[in-house]
């Protein structure tokens, strides 16, 4: 893999090798030294030109979890207020050369025309409401942990399917890994179409008892002055899971940050059942097997089919046993 | 009601050309022969079996003798046709020429085999006055490569709120009048616009949009819009539209055009308007005809256009539409748009391709070597938009104004492989491998396009 821009390109082969990385790395995070001098040398560059606290920090750590140099780049404050064009900051960020950036923008492609214009291996983490890829693995590393694997596995997405990228990266890497998945959520935020990624679609959560998996998308306030929806109390009398419409069997997941008494009502929040606060510990060894398997010698050509147990050459402290 | 020409521009020395055994064709002419034409002071003034015309003066390597008369030999195999016309253009002037110019995109007009086009009136100023326009035709005048028709807006400053002097800017050349880049919105200002027609006349071209549907969509709405997470623009944000507009015109037994349609729905509502008998007529692109929304899966920007490429459903639909005539005639909607404005993220980047080079030479490998439709029918619906605009058809007979277009339809060559002729490089058939070229245009009786490798063909 040159880059990680979008759950399509990938295989299950290379979900599943990105995977089985991250468990290696979970059992460093265990361990009082949590370094790793892995990427020692080399460096990344975040570059961000929407806020994020929590993707961006994730990142950041599992930079520097495996000991590379990192940069971060904000687009307000910058040259990008005084209306440099994506091209020229990306030219000119290249010059400092940097082997891995991380990107994220409100648009569409972005991370795709980015991987045209440098020579850095790009990192989408968030292209519009287009794919939030490593958002994707995370959640299939989380459950995975959680299901041991999810082929078969039924798995709603509930809420406001169109705006959400991670919504789309989610039903493309759950697909990949075997799961069945549903997308629900009220008809004016189910983009027309949608079913055609494999999906199944519902406009109630009548049948929510009958998932596996229950993923929530967060429902964002401006939507409603869209007329999106009409009211955030319709929205949440009919779309918000809640003990009422969670069953016991059931894995509740989000990408957060949470709007409690929204999509997702206090207490399940704070039930066992949510393993919300799993996806972002996931989130940091995820990344760090991402950024291992772009920037760790990975880039020359992967063995055909390539699953599983590659030891980084030279590297000790990842422990030997696959997965 | 014109107290001056429509057409401007294009005016350089006639072409003196002796075009010796081409093939011959214009359907409308009932030609499709073999035949010597001889072209001299702007005019056909000689059209001959094949081998019957001398060169005026043996001017030996095909160069312009001492005579001035240049010899072409087609060899039987040269396509001579009428010149195309293209209602629809963008040449950028005045305000964008960063873009394209008058000169540049009637360049790139004859390169494409186009011996006159309509300007669009969405330039910085709007053309919206007669002191604009007649400026606009001065430059045209001094500029153009090949005549230039404007349409002025239908209301100032494309505001939809107030009418242009529409009158006024009839008696300056004003071949009718668009909005186009955006819809006349209202219907009570279309209606006015429409009666006001009876007075100035000049047909109105419209796009077709309503905005409350299309708005925040940046492609057509469906599989790929929702596997890509841009927002999509329903085909009914055209067809509704529409639909209001040629009723409209019916009630007001108005001439209206309709630009550039891209979906089935647009189709059915044309044909339904042509049943009730009311005055409308329609395009395509050329884009619309060969493309669909799968090509914007790459998010290539120079696939993002308005109307956006649909399904392949309605993609046949127009096909079809062209081949029964429902549609009248191909536009390209040549959009060129700078480099530096289309190296961006798709959603930001602006709407439009250029097209006035690769039209025919698209159409031709897309429709007519499958034997979706044949050449003859091609060639009519490339010059069937003039007499829609109440223009004289181009036409291949004797004593007719000389503009015909010289095609080789077997060479074959890649898209943008050797640059432009257009400022800009927006071509959504950029890269593809096309068959059919223009060798020559001659437009109004003059020479507007040469290419390089004529002299090669005729040796």
């Amino acid at each position: 893999m040159n880059h990680l821009i979008s759950i399509e390109d990938l295989e299950r082969s290379d979900i599943e090798r990105i995977v089985s990385q991250a468990e290696r790395f979970a059992e460093v995070s265990d361990r009082e030294i949590k370094t790793l001098p892995t990427l020692r040398g080399r460096m990344v560059l975040n570059l961000f030109y929407e806020s994020s606290t929590r993707t961006r920090s994730s990142f950041e750590l599992a930079a520097k979890r495996l000991s590379a140099d990192v940069v971060n780049f904000a687009a307000s404050g910058s040259s990008v207020e005084k209306g440099e064009s994506l091209k020229d900051t990306v030219l000119t960020l290249s010059a400092h050369k940097p082997d891995a950036i991380v990107l994220r923008t409100p648009w569409a492609g972005a991370a795709e025309l980015v991987s045209r214009w440098c020579s850095a291996a790009i990192v989408n983490a968030g292209d519009g409401k287009h794919e939030h890829p490593t958002q994707a693995l995370l959640d299939v590393y989380t459950l995975c942990r959680r299901l041991g694997a999810i082929d078969g596995a039924s798995i709603w997405i509930v809420g406001d399917v169109a705006h959400s990228r991670v919504a789309r990266s989610n039903v493309l890497a759950f697909q990949r890994m075997g799961a069945r998945v549903t997308v629900a959520g009220p008809p004016t935020l189910i983009p027309r179409g949608i079913e055609e990624l494999g999906c199944e679609v519902r406009y109630t959560l009548d049948e929510l008892a009958t998932a596996d998996v229950v993923y929530a998308l967060r429902m964002q306030n401006e939507r409603m002055s869209e007329t999106w929806v009409p009211s955030i109390r319709e929205y949440a009398s009919w779309y918000q899971i809640n003990g009422r419409r969670l069953s016991p069997h059931q894995i509740l997941m989000h990408p957060g940050p949470v709007n409690r008494g929204v999509e997702l009502s206090g207490e399940v929040v704070d039930s066992p059942q949510a393993v919300i606060t799993a996806q972002v510990e996931a989130g940091v060894v995820v990344r760090m097997a991402v950024l291992y398997e772009l920037l760790a010698g990975a880039r020359e050509a992967r063995p055909g089919g390539g699953e599983g147990a590659r030891e980084p050459a030279g590297v000790s402290a990842p422990g030997s046993q696959p997965a | 009601m014109s107290a001056v020409e429509p057409l401007i521009g294009g005016r350089r020395p006639p072409a003196e050309i002796l075009l010796r055994d081409v093939h011959v064709l214009d359907p409308r002419a009932g030609i499709d022969a073999r035949h010597d034409v001889r072209v001299s002071g702007g005019l056909i003034v000689e059209l001959g079996e094949p081998g019957a015309l001398e060169p005026r003066a043996a001017s030996a390597g095909g160069g312009a003798g001492e005579s001035g008369e240049e010899l072409i030999e087609g060899h039987g195999r040269l396509r001579l046709l009428p010149a195309f016309f293209d209602p629809h253009v963008h040449l950028r002037t005045p305000g964008q020429e960063h873009k394209e110019d008058l000169e540049t995109g009637t360049r790139a007009a004859a390169a494409g085999g186009f011996g006159a086009v309509i300007a669009m009136p969405n330039t910085d100023p709007v053309l919206d006055s007669a002191p604009l326009l007649r400026s606009l035709r001065d430059a045209a005048a001094r500029e153009a490569r090949v005549p230039v028709g404007f349409l002025p807006a239908i209301t100032r400053g494309l505001q939809g709120e107030q009418l242009t002097e529409m009158a006024e800017l009839r008696l300056q050349g004003a071949l009718g009048f668009t909005d186009d880049g955006r819809p006349v919105q209202s219907a009570g200002m279309l209606r006015k616009a429409l009666q006001y027609q009876r007075l100035c006349g000049g047909v109105l071209s419209l796009h077709e949009e309503d905005p409350t549907l299309s708005r925040g969509g940046a492609m057509h709405e469906g599989a790929v819009s929702a596997a890509l997470g841009i927002g999509g623009i329903p085909s009914v944000a055209e067809s509704t539209m529409l639909a209001r507009d040629a009723a409209l015109a019916g009630h007001e037994d108005a001439r209206v055009h309709f630009q550039h349609l891209s979906c089935a729905a647009s189709v059915d509502a044309i044909a339904d308007a042509k049943q009730h008998g009311w005055r409308v007529s329609a395009e395509v692109c050329p884009h619309h005809l060969l493309l669909t929304e799968h090509d914007v899966r790459t998010m290539d920007t120079r696939m993002k256009m308005y109307p956006p490429l649909a399904t392949e459903t309605d993609r046949l639909a127009l096909v079809e539409g062209l081949r029964a005539g429902t549609i009248d005639c191909v536009a390209t909607d040549h959009a060129p748009h700078a480099r530096e404005e289309k190296e961006v993220p798709f959603e930001q980047a602006p709407m439009g391709s250029t097209g006035l080079e690769t039209a025919f030479a698209a159409l031709h490998t897309g429709l007519v070597l499958p034997g979706v439709i044949d050449l003859a029918l091609l060639v009519e619906r490339m010059t069937a938009g003039a007499a829609l605009f109440e223009l004289p058809t181009p036409t291949i007979a004797l004593g007719a104004p000389a503009n015909l277009t010289l095609i080789d339809l077997d060479a074959v060559w890649v898209a943008g492989e050797h640059g432009w002729e257009s400022r800009s490089e927006n071509c959504c058939f950029a890269g593809r491998t096309l068959h059919g070229r223009v060798l020559m245009t001659i437009a109004a009786g003059a020479l507007a396009h040469r290419d390089r490798s004529l002299a090669m063909v005729g040796a």
